[in-house]
């Protein structure tokens, strides 16, 4: 799992019938100082993350087992929001 | 997932039997602003993407055979699994 920002968001009209109704987020990936780190990523929502947030994502095939329909594809899935930067914790 | 646009595609005549009837597309990693980066990469077509489209493309395995082929357990590992209207984006960086 990796902390990020939530960017931006994407509209998708055609797709995989089972991300009918997810959120897309775009996710700029952090590292412990909250630099940005690596390309963005689009992510499936499933905490309800938006805009401006401070978040955590899980990728691989776990991505998809926050979701009733456990064969959504995914490989990256939002599954917190960190409360705020405070709480990001990090030694020096 | 990764954003991407379509730059081509690839014809096989020689290949794994689970890769019939599928269409293998050349992809171009792109930035959310649109530029290309240094990192392209082959996807089986899920959604009748086409040449220029932007797209979304799923690097999991069990989801891009399952979206590409309707089953779990191919050798397949990147599956283009939505093509992208727009994206908005907020200057946060």
């Amino acid at each position: 799992m990796q902390l990020a920002r939530v960017i931006g968001t994407v509209v998708a009209t055609v797709k995989n019938e089972s991300l009918h109704g997810r959120k897309l987020l775009v996710v700029q990936t952090l590292d412990r100082h909250l630099n940005s780190t690596g390309k963005p990523m689009v992510a499936v929502d499933a905490v309800g993350a938006g805009v401006g947030e401070l978040v955590f994502w899980c990728r691989g095939k776990e991505a998809s087992f926050p979701f009733k329909r456990e064969d959504t594809p995914t490989d990256c899935t939002i599954v917190g929001i960190v409360d705020s930067e405070a709480h990001v914790q990090s030694e020096q | 997932m990764i954003l991407a646009r379509v730059v081509g595609n690839i014809v096989a005549t020689q290949k794994n039997a689970r890769y019939e009837s599928a269409r293998v597309m050349l992809c171009q990693q792109i930035t959310p602003e649109g530029e290309d980066t240094n990192y392209s990469c082959l996807a089986l077509d899920a959604v009748d993407s086409g040449v220029g489209d932007t797209v979304l493309i799923v690097q999991e395995g069990w989801s891009a055979s399952t979206t590409a082929t309707g089953k779990a357990g191919a050798a397949i590992d990147s599956a283009i699994v939505g093509v992208v209207d727009r994206i908005d984006l907020l200057d946060v960086r």
